[in-house]
């Protein structure tokens, strides 16, 4: 009977529902977009860039965001890390973890055949890096400690390096130039695929004390980018933080009134980025749904009113036949709900469609949570329930003999 | 005084009053009403406007209650009833039929028929069968999938006749059953009225016309709030045909 009413006023009934279709679009297009990114945050991002439970140590922060001239200044006095700041810190620490380093600068990779390869991202680092970013071998192997100690000239190149100058025959024994210096391929790195739209194939990773140290630092020698400290339980970064924390403060002189001049990184914190981001979202995020709702309730409520005002005859036939007030009640109750159950469904279409579209146009990832799909449908059958009522007590509370003669 | 049928009283009102309160002053439309109908009696309830004929109606629809008296209908109390046990006794006990035939406009003749045993809680194959019955007592068994759009004057009070009869009432209640109709369709209506009379159905018809009021047993007239006069008809009776013109 209800779907029968809907059916008779298609047009009017969308443009009732149309708040509660907003609302609900809003939000499942916003949540999925959030939890696509949570998802892509937990299990991408943070193991991608940062390697899981580490605490990086920098000069300057790696992601700069509101960085004023002042800032800037601050951050150029501050004092280089150095390949002995890694000792020190790795003879100091009680705190079990692994030490890594690494620099990393782009330039380009000459192959055989005159071939090249611009913007690669070239990589200082210590052997220890590999194991750090949990970085597996699709081809060879990795460079072992002694031949990084010794800064041999040896090499491990990412997929896309290696398809490019070698196009499908076998890298590993061949020969690349970096900076004019030669270096042997040992390895093949597997791939590691994209960060936001970025290609993670295109590096190329030898030991920071071969030829390339100097090479990645703009000239200067045993000057590190980051010292990387890998815990092996997330629970010790805290304190693995706190003691680098100490050890470089007394390393670089500084008295307890100083701020500390270097960068301590985790993945959680250099996320905080995100995080402001998700929270404005998650705040303002109920604030338009439910102005939508409360709108889209306001609508039903009116279109209800005069659809009961409308049909006040027939309202009085039902009665004559032996409807009882709750049975009236129940059927405009029914039919509010529906259509704004319907509203809801429409609006769930629309929100996920407009999520995987701005997931195509964009480096953003999505991902439909059921819960929020239940949420929706809920919300739309609540908005219809409580638009519904009034307008259902109006209808069940008519005087049949009134209701009779109508027009 | 009633003749008929004889047995208990189908229908026994004493004292029957109704007032209403139009601002400051009381209108009493019913001033004390006494009447008894038995089983299978076919009643004509006539009276010039004002008579309170339409308030004697409804009270014995059950469309409202009584200011005072007493309605005991089927051995039911009326009087002092509530609205969800009056419609509970309007669905089992009258089969309503209007002026205006009132069907619901979307749903078709099927639908309509069924109302009654949606609102009786009668289930989906039961309810099914039991309408097409009704409807094919009424002659319109070829036509239960049409909207009331659809459908002949005649037809349209065909289907509330079947809508009425569908919940095997006590009372058909009629309201002016052929003012929207012309006189050759108001015949074939009074005809089928008359059938269901000899099928044993008990017909209250409400009207101000002389020719209509004619067709049934008992003629109980109201004036004032009052009833007037309550006379039989003798029966047989035939109503004078009218001559059926070549082409007509």
């Amino acid at each position: 009977m209800a779907l029968e009413a809907i059916r008779a006023h298609k047009l009017r009934g969308f443009f009732t529902v149309l708040g509660t279709v907003v609302g609900v679009t809003f939000l499942i297009a916003v949540i999925t977009l959030i939890e696509g990114m949570d998802h892509y945050v937990e299990k991408q991002f943070k193991g991608t860039v940062y390697g899981f439970n580490t605490v990086t140590l920098r000069r300057r922060p790696s992601v700069v965001t509101d960085a004023d001239e002042g800032m800037w200044r601050t951050w150029a006095r501050r004092p280089r890390l150095t390949f002995d700041d890694a000792g020190y810190l790795e003879g100091r620490m009680e705190t079990p973890g692994t030490v890594a380093l690494s620099t990393v600068t782009i330039g380009k990779v000459g192959g055989p055949r005159g071939k090249a390869v611009e913007n690669v991202w070239i990589t200082g680092a210590t052997a220890s890096y590999f194991q750090i970013r949990d970085m597996q071998m699709e081809d060879g192997r990795a460079y072992s400690r002694n031949e990084a100690d010794r800064g041999l000239p040896v090499v491990v190149i990412g997929r896309d390096v290696a398809s490019t100058l070698f196009e499908g025959r076998n890298p590993i024994g061949q020969e690349i130039r970096m900076n004019g210096f030669p270096y042997r391929v040992i390895g093949v790195l597997e791939k590691q695929g994209k960060l936001f739209g970025m290609s993670l194939d295109n590096v190329a990773i030898a030991p920071i004390r071969s030829e390339l140290d100097g090479y990645v630092n703009g000239g200067r020698k045993g000057v590190v980018q980051e010292i990387t400290f890998k815990v092996p339980d997330s629970k010790l970064i805290g304190a693995a933080k706190a003691e680098i924390e100490s050890w470089m403060r007394i390393r670089h002189h500084l008295r307890p009134d100083q701020a500390d001049d270097f960068e301590l990184e985790t993945a959680d914190d250099s996320l905080g980025f995100w995080d402001k981001i998700r929270n404005v979202l998650l705040l303002a995020l109920p604030l338009l749904v439910g102005i939508s709702l409360v709108v889209g309730a306001v609508v039903i409520m009116n279109i209800m009113l005069v659809s009961v005002t409308e049909r006040t005859r027939e309202i009085g036939i039902r009665k004559s036949m032996g409807a009882r007030r709750s049975d009236v009640l129940l059927q405009f109750l029914f039919e509010s709900s529906t259509l704004s159950g319907l509203g809801a469904v429409l609006g769930i279409g629309l929100g996920v469609g407009l999520a995987y579209l701005i997931t195509a146009l964009s480096p953003m990832p999505a991902h439909v949570a059921t819960w929020s799909v239940v949420l929706a449908v809920a919300l739309g059958v609540g908005v219809g329930v409580v638009s519904g009522v009034y307008p259902a007590w109006r209808a069940a509370r008519l005087d049949p003999i009134v209701a009779l003669r109508a027009e | 005084m009633s003749s008929g049928a004889g047995g208990a009283a189908l229908i026994d009102v004493r004292g029957l009053e109704k007032h209403y309160q139009m601002g400051a002053e009381t209108v009493r439309a019913l001033r004390g009403v006494d009447l008894v109908i038995h089983r299978n009696e076919y009643v004509a309830i006539m009276g010039p406007s004002g008579s309170g004929k339409s308030t004697f109606m409804n009270l014995i629809g059950c469309l409202d209650s009584p200011t005072a008296g007493e309605y005991i209908l089927n051995g039911n109390h009326v009087a002092g009833m509530d609205d969800d046990e009056l419609a509970r006794v309007r669905n089992q006990e009258i089969g309503f039929v209007f002026q205006t035939f009132n069907l619901l406009p979307r749903s078709t003749a099927l639908e309509n028929v069924e109302l009654p045993l949606v609102y009786g809680g009668v289930g989906g194959k039961d309810r099914k069968r039991r309408a097409l019955e009704a409807l094919q007592a009424v002659e319109l068994g070829d036509r239960v999938d049409h909207r009331p759009n659809e459908l002949s004057g005649g037809q349209r009070q065909r289907v509330a006749i079947a809508r009425a009869l569908v919940t095997r009432p006590s009372i058909i209640l009629a309201d002016e059953p052929t003012g929207n109709l012309d006189s050759r369709t108001s015949e074939e209506i009074m005809n089928l009225f008359e059938r269901l009379h000899r099928e044993g159905q008990t017909i209250i018809m409400v009207t101000h016309e002389p020719d209509i009021a004619a067709h049934a047993d008992r003629v109980v007239t109201l004036r004032d709030g009052k009833i007037e006069s309550d006379q039989p008809q003798p029966r047989p009776r035939r109503v004078v045909e009218a001559p059926v013109l070549a082409g007509a």
